[in-house]
């Protein structure tokens, strides 16, 4: 085993650490709007939510959905301007660096990244007063998962990608329909049973369940499982990513 | 392989949807040597390089670099070598000095030592006053010589450069150049792939031709030029070539070849051409040394390559 994926984290580590503050800003901004304007807005008008305010159902969902936005954009397109665009894997892989460290790097280093975003919502949570106390830090624990299950999703369609139009397929057919679907928004319980089956199936509603079983006390009906399906749904998505890329870079 | 081999090629093989790119090439390079590999565009010069290095799989065939199986120990023996690709790759999320220390992280380098060997290696570039410059304000030359600075970053035994100086305006390549000959002078040795005739003439000790996917010759300059082709070309230009070649010229070289309004005229005595040239004011003509470009087009043809 070699641990040299550190150093392509590290090169995009110091990359970020350029643009840190729009970066930090970014991070907060985006999600917060979202939770404030919907959370407020739509939440006036909704109701209380499984007994509580519409905006701190809300938080728990959007925990996970920023992460998931990060995690993906990161090892979306960043990581497909960095294969292609600016051949900066290329160059990488004339160093005693192997393709599977570049991918494991970009998986790691985007789950990280990820990671930063969902905490910054929970940040928010506490100063909304969404949570209170250390209970709601166990998050943190579950962030990371969600962060390497999406990226690892993520690196499968980069390593296929021919230019960045084949994001807007995997946003618009897999990532939007899923976030409907995993009660993100609203409780999953509001779909019918056999949606309901459906959404268990894909990462999200897992991610959502333990999300705000450990920040608002909800109940988690299978948190091992959750656990699993997303450590399993990353580590799966990595393996063909880099199967895809060393068929795509050794040929 | 001998110790003073430092890559060595048995029976390459690669193919491309059943297109065969490198047929069966096999050659060594000496420790310390400066060896080309000319070929015109699609030959199989750059497909030969990466299976060297490990990035590209070879279908058959035997792989030596710095004593070490490619592609099974590539990795490990790159942590001798310098890599200059066709195409710049250099980092553009960092200036000039974050791209030398970062790719020195690459090799296990820790970053000071890594920022302990920039200024050397800036001035070795002529970028001294640039550490601090972002990548897209480099002009094409300066990006080729820091790409060739980076690929020095570890002080490698062997550097691999694919077509060097292809694009650079000769003020750019006379620099390469001096930098490539120092660096065979302290001993390095040097794989390069081009298909500038006098950039092979001037830098190689040895050097293959690769046409089609094969070497079709293989010595040092001197020895190709001297085996393969006549030592004196005179070239004559005008509207009346054609008619110039059939009026007796043909009868007084020992090959000439017409290329538009050219004809190439190549011979061992000069003199009578020459002398039928004094009374065909019309036509202009340039006598000279058979060189590496003249061989080349001889072993293959002046047709266009895509």
């Amino acid at each position: 085993m070699s641990y040299r994926f550190r150093y392509l984290v590290e090169r995009n580590f110091k990359v970020w650490r350029k643009l840190l503050v729009p970066s930090l800003i970014a991070n907060l901004a985006d999600p917060l709007i979202y939770l404030v304007g919907l959370g407020f807005g739509l939440g006036a008008m909704v109701g209380p939510v499984d007994g509580r305010p519409y905006i701190s159902f809300l938080a728990g969902g959007m925990l996970c959905f920023s992460t998931l936005n990060s995690a993906s954009a990161e090892a979306l397109f960043s990581a497909f301007s960095r294969l292609k665009v600016q051949r900066t894997w290329e160059g990488i892989l004339h160093a005693p660096m192997t393709i599977t460290d570049v991918v494991i790097g970009e998986w790691l280093w985007a789950a990280l990244k990820a990671t930063l975003s969902g905490a910054a919502i929970l940040v928010v949570m506490y100063g909304l007063r969404i949570v209170h106390g250390p209970g709601p830090l166990a998050a943190l624990l579950v962030l990371p998962l969600v962060g390497l299950c999406f990226s690892g999703l993520a690196l499968v369609m980069t390593t296929l990608a021919r230019s960045y139009d084949f994001f807007t397929y995997y946003f618009t057919l897999f990532i939007t329909p899923m976030s409907f679907l995993s009660g993100v928004f609203f409780p999953l319980h509001q779909l019918p049973q056999a949606m309901q089956t459906a959404a268990w199936i894909l990462p999200l509603a897992h991610a959502a369940s333990l999300a705000r079983g450990l920040t608002l006390g909800d109940p988690m009906p299978w948190p091992w499982l959750s656990v699993a399906v997303l450590v399993g749904y990353g580590a799966a998505g990595v393996s063909v990513a880099a199967r895809f890329a060393r068929r795509r870079l050794t040929k | 392989m001998t110790a003073a081999e430092m890559l060595r090629v048995r029976g390459l093989r690669k193919s491309y949807g059943g297109r065969e790119v490198v047929s069966n090439v096999s050659f060594a390079v000496r420790r310390g040597e400066c060896f080309g590999i000319l070929g015109p565009n699609g030959a199989g010069k750059t497909t030969t390089l990466r299976c060297c290095l490990g990035l590209t799989l070879a279908d058959a065939g035997t792989l030596e670099l710095g004593g070490l199986p490619v592609p099974e120990a590539a990795r490990v023996a790159r942590y001798r070598v310098g890599v200059v690709p066709q195409f710049d790759n250099l980092d553009p999320d960092f200036t000039v000095t974050e791209n030398l220390v970062m790719f020195a992280r690459y090799f296990d380098i820790p970053a000071a030592a890594a920022r302990a060997r920039v200024p050397r290696l800036l001035e070795f570039a002529g970028l001294g006053d640039r550490g601090g410059s972002r990548i897209d304000t480099l002009s094409g030359g300066m990006k080729r010589r820091l790409t060739l600075a980076r690929a020095l970053v570890n002080d490698p035994d062997v550097l691999f450069l694919d077509e060097p100086t292809t694009g650079l305006d000769p003020q750019a390549r006379h620099l390469i150049w001096d930098g490539l000959k120092g660096l065979v002078a302290a001993g390095k040795t040097v794989i390069l792939t081009t298909h500038f005739m006098d950039e092979a003439e001037r830098l190689c000790n040895r050097l293959c031709v690769m046409d089609d996917g094969a070497i079709i010759a293989h010595d040092t300059p001197r020895g190709l030029i001297e085996k393969l082709i006549e030592p004196v070309v005179v070239e004559v230009y005008g509207e009346g070539v054609r008619r110039f070649a059939a009026a007796g010229a043909r009868a007084l070289v020992e090959r000439l070849e017409i290329s538009g309004e050219t004809a190439f005229c190549y011979m061992h005595d000069a003199a009578p051409l020459l002398e039928l040239l004094g009374r065909e004011p019309e036509l202009r003509s340039l006598r000279r040394a058979a060189n590496l470009e003249d061989v080349f087009i001889k072993l293959t043809g002046r047709d266009i390559r895509d």
